[in-house]
């Protein structure tokens, strides 16, 4: 973990208003981290009541719980920033609306899909809050302070189960390599570039550009692929569009997270 | 408190009027307010109470918690509860959440340790640095004693607790997740 000091906080850099510097750039690095959180959350989610082993239905609903609360957080900084409120931004866009990357585009899919997807999703989602939590602004950098602490609980789960599913030949082998055949062109996509990156590491919110992170998240997953013989994940195919253009495996999921909300406008969370 | 503080506080309190505003008292407050998830812990032995201010009266009494988790469902309940506690000082109460520091497991109280021990949960371990945290093999079952334990879940029945299994009593216990 790093242990660079970050800059005091000034009460400026509390408030949370649409005039906080740099709010639009902060924005947009907070709707694409928060979605990411929130889609993985809700789809984990689906495990619950039907995962594998008993034990991984309590692991992957507490995991889900851990994600969704992680993105509520989130939001609400965003909602400080935009004024607006926690439940709009969760529910009240349209799917073409929601900024979370391809990677989690695709659905659960078998166990071997959900393992293979967390691992991709855990091990850059670390990188990236890493590059945060040094960061000037104080309302970010402290909460991911904390969040670096649940994740690594995570990784953890997801990296035992990349193990167990990896080194076990026929079935569990061969579902968990079409899995990352699936996901090898979009598992990058966690650093699709955002147009507020310049901005964000002039303010010093961010410590390097997304092209330098995920060089280092490919150089962190490299030991673990080579010893457990596993294809790496391919570039990127469009980087460009990494947060946008979401398939129909999302729109589904968008019909089940809305569908409270659609039926009760009124109610919350 | 001293012994004259304390006598003053009972006459107060067999007048019937509510208790001195001090920083003091509403700390002692605090301690009869518990967490929902572990009845047997109150909100100070649990560490999450970060600032206590009590402004000249009438002045509002403004407690910050720290979260355990970002996403603890309890923690609502948990400042509804502070806030229905501190009413009867007769003054305004806001409770708010704060992340300016990490909530960490080592937080915790000697007391609130004891408390979660006779209950039956384990205490949590020296805090986490290293990725080794939860597969640390030396949690002492809290039913016996023994240190021959291990992990079966590094996640449990809420978000703050793993779930691990007595080699030696053969019962299945949950811990406290260090964090």
């Amino acid at each position: 973990m790093t242990t660079a000091r970050r800059r005091p906080a000034t009460e400026l850099d509390r408030v949370l208003s649409p005039d906080t510097p740099h709010a639009t750039a902060l924005a947009e690095l907070l709707l694409a981290m928060a979605d990411d959180e929130f889609v993985i959350g809700f789809s984990d989610s689906e495990w619950t009541g039907i995962a594998p082993l008993l034990e991984e239905d309590v692991a992957m609903s507490s995991l889900a719980q851990d994600e969704l609360g992680h993105a509520a957080a989130l939001y609400a900084l965003l909602a400080g920033l935009t004024g607006t409120t926690v439940d709009a931004i969760a529910y009240d866009r349209e799917p073409a609306e929601y900024r979370h990357c391809r990677l989690l585009d695709h659905g659960r899919g078998d166990w071997a899909m959900t393992i293979a997807r967390r691992y991709l999703y855990d091990s850059a989602d670390v990188v990236r809050l890493e590059a945060l939590v040094a960061g000037s602004w104080a309302p970010l950098a402290e909460l991911v302070g904390k969040l670096i602490r649940e994740e690594r609980y995570h990784r953890m789960h997801a990296e035992t189960w990349l193990e167990r599913l990896a080194r076990t030949r026929g079935e569990p082998r061969d579902r968990l390599l079409t899995a990352l055949a699936t996901l090898s062109t979009d598992a990058g996509t966690v650093f699709t570039p955002l147009a507020a990156e310049p901005a964000l590491i002039e303010a010093g919110i961010m410590a390097a550009p997304f092209t330098t992170l995920e060089t280092e998240w490919r150089a962190s997953i490299e030991p673990t692929f080579a010893a457990l013989g596993l294809p790496m994940p391919e570039p990127v195919s469009d980087p460009g569009r990494g947060r946008l253009d979401h398939g129909d495996a999302f729109r589904w999921l968008w019909g089940e997270f809305t569908m409270v909300r659609r039926a009760d406008p009124g109610a919350s969370w | 408190m001293s012994e004259a503080a304390t006598q003053m506080g009972i006459a107060r309190a067999r007048a019937g009027r509510p208790p001195a505003v001090t920083a003091q008292n509403v700390r002692a407050a605090l301690a009869e307010v518990t967490d929902p998830e572990l009845p047997m812990l109150s909100v100070v032995d649990l560490g999450i109470i970060y600032r206590v201010s009590v402004a000249p009266d009438p002045g509002p009494i403004e407690i910050e918690i720290l979260p355990t988790f970002v996403g603890c469902p309890a923690l609502e309940l948990i400042k509804t509860s502070i806030s229905d506690r501190l009413s009867r000082f007769g003054r305004p109460i806001t409770v708010s959440a704060t992340f300016e520091i990490p909530w960490t497991s080592d937080r915790i109280t000697p007391e609130g340790r004891a408390a979660l021990l006779s209950a039956g949960i384990a205490p949590p371990s020296a805090s986490a640095t290293s990725d080794l945290i939860g597969l640390e093999p030396r949690v002492p079952c809290p039913y016996c004693g023994s240190r021959r334990t291990h992990l079966e879940n590094l996640f449990g029945p809420a978000q703050c607790r793993t779930i691990r299994y007595c080699d030696d009593c053969r019962q299945p216990f949950e811990a406290i997740k260090p964090v």
